[in-house]
């Protein structure tokens, strides 16, 4: 490999179906990428999508950025390359992309061939690994054992770049894997091409949001050219620019620090990074540092907690706030009263108020302690077994709200503002992250089988 | 004195998996960002205290590079978890704003 080599990667925005401009793809292509990408997925919109299986963006936002980078991939000549497909990634996210690739090549009489790395984990498997020792927790993990493993609805491992290199070098044109380190697809795609790990992978980091590095941010392309020993980005959309302080601010994102990052088979050193400027809009990073360990993917894992209702209402009244506390303790046992009543027992359900303009943006974090607005919104909310007992709690405590006396109340036709009717909200079930740990292999490709196919 | 919400370009903070909430304060200027390191000030302590944390449980970096200060600490619940305020964490920075800073 001669030292001027470089890889050129196309980045299309921070999530498969945020959309991106049309004319910032053209830029893109026209600089000759030797890949177009996407990341698909994340925990951040928490853990009801790898719990239920259904993906965080909607398909029809999916299937146009699809459609785009699938029509310009195809007649460039270069591969169409996405992780953590679907948000989550595990194999009912996979199958919905794989589904909405196969549709589009369908209408447009596109043909290729594609290949789907699945992450998801049988619990049998992943059992054994606990047994054998090969699962260790990470710096915050909760407790793991056999049957935290059977409640799970969903278990994925985070793959690395082998998978999807094997894929390519099996001439894909087309991949689409499940849940993968966020910057693996890309460094597949650079390391492929002989490039050194550090800067592979650190392209990853940037690519894998899209235009998020530059100013002002926006769901756009990112171009970025790998080179031996450093990298180059550039928003292809002229009204954004990278810059070295936007640059350098971006490495703080997300991660719980700036300057090391686990992934599989190493550490990813940005300890000793630069950042030039090298024109008004793109910025040349060098002196990232890959330090080879012992090979970790990475598990997540959702189970499922309960059935959910809401309610949403607010009070005007200063003397109800001012006794705010007892008030909400009062609305409490009068709930539980009511639901024993209906023979449903207190450890049935999970009952709590929220009190925005109190602490309901950051609950027993909050440092103010009194309350200094004129109106206060609460959210009450059950969370129970089934919906019928979340239901029926629910009901309750809104019509506790309304009606419980407190001292010195002058309201008496009812303590709080209901915006709907009807007042009582269902929403999706609750999940909790149950599993978030590392696993190590045996090699880097036996947890993610790759499938071959000829659309 | 300054507080951080007068002298800072970027105070922010997020979820970094999960588990973890990560809290950003960033600096303008290099300058800026040594003068505040000088006053000793941002440090595993002062997130301890804040947040409700062991200063132990604090990843506290300096980020020179981009005249940043990095705190990570273990969040209350579980990111989407029954009980949680903030699935994105992205709201769990104003303490730091009021935080006093002698220059």
């Amino acid at each position: 490999m001669i030292a001027t080599a470089e890889f050129r990667l196309l980045s299309t925005s921070g999530l498969l179906g945020y959309g991106f401009p049309e004319a910032s793809l053209a830029a893109g292509i026209a600089r000759n990428p030797q890949m177009i990408g996407v990341d698909g997925g994340s925990t951040d919109p928490g853990p009801y999508y790898l719990g239920s299986g259904k993906t965080v963006n909607s398909s029809r936002a999916m299937k146009r950025d699809l459609q785009l980078m699938l029509g310009a991939a195809l007649a460039a000549k270069i591969p169409l390359v996405i992780g953590s497909c679907g948000g989550a990634g595990s194999n009912p996210h996979l199958d919905i992309v794989a589904g909405l690739v196969r549709e589009i090549a369908r209408e447009r009489g596109l043909h290729f061939r594609l290949a789907v790395i699945r992450a998801e984990q049988d619990k049998a498997s992943v059992k054994r690994r606990l047994a054998e020792g090969a699962i260790a927790p990470l710096r915050v993990s909760p407790q793991l054992d056999d049957a935290t493993i059977d409640r799970a609805a969903h278990i994925t491992a985070m793959m690395g770049p082998e998978p999807y290199m094997r894929a390519l070098d099996a001439g894909a044109q087309v991949v689409l894997a499940g849940r993968s380190s966020d910057p693996a697809s890309w460094a597949a795609c650079a390391m492929r091409a002989g490039l050194p790990p550090a800067p592979s992978w650190y392209a990853g980091k940037f690519l894998e949001c899209g235009a998020t590095a530059a100013v002002p941010k926006g769901h756009d392309c990112l171009f970025t050219a790998v080179g031996e020993d450093h990298v180059v980005v550039e928003a292809t959309n002229p009204i954004r620019r990278c810059t070295p302080s936007s640059c350098a601010n971006h490495s703080l994102h997300e991660n719980a620090s700036p300057n090391i990052f686990v992934e599989p088979g190493g550490i990813l050193d940005a300890t000793d990074v630069r950042f030039e400027a090298v024109s008004d809009r793109a910025v040349k990073i060098s002196g990232m540092q890959w330090k080879p360990m012992p090979y970790t993917n990475k598990l997540e894992g959702a189970e499922f907690v309960g059935y959910r209702a809401i309610t949403i209402c607010g009070t005007r009244d200063p003397l109800l706030i001012a006794r705010l506390d007892d008030f909400l303790e009062s609305v409490r046992e009068a709930t539980v009263f009511k639901a024993s009543g209906i023979e449903i027992a207190p450890d049935e359900y999970t009952l709590l108020f929220r009190v925005y303009g109190k602490n309901g943006v950051m609950g027993a974090r909050e440092p103010v302690r009194e309350i200094r607005s004129h109106e206060l919104g609460i959210l009450a909310e059950v969370v129970a077994p089934t919906q019928e007992i979340a239901s029926a709690v629910l009901a309750l405590a809104r019509v506790s709200l309304l009606h419980t006396d407190f001292e010195g109340r002058l309201c008496r036709e009812g303590n709080m503002a209901f915006p709907y009717s009807p007042s009582d909200i269902v929403t999706e079930p609750a999940y909790r992250f149950s599993i978030f740990h590392v696993v190590t292999p045996k090699d880097p490709y036996e947890m993610f089988p790759i499938e071959y196919e000829a659309v | 004195m300054a507080k951080i919400r007068e002298i800072a370009e970027v105070c922010k903070s997020k979820n970094a998996g999960p588990f973890e909430l990560t809290i950003d304060v960033v600096f303008k200027e290099a300058a800026m960002f040594e003068r505040v390191r000088a006053a000793k000030i941002l440090g595993p302590q002062l997130f301890a205290r804040l947040y409700g944390v062991n200063a132990e449980d604090v990843l506290f970096t300096e980020y020179p590079a981009g005249c940043a200060f990095k705190a990570t600490i273990p969040r209350a619940v579980s990111s989407g978890d029954v009980g949680d305020t903030d699935v994105y964490g992205a709201q769990q920075h104003a303490p730091l704003l009021e935080v006093d800073i002698p220059l």
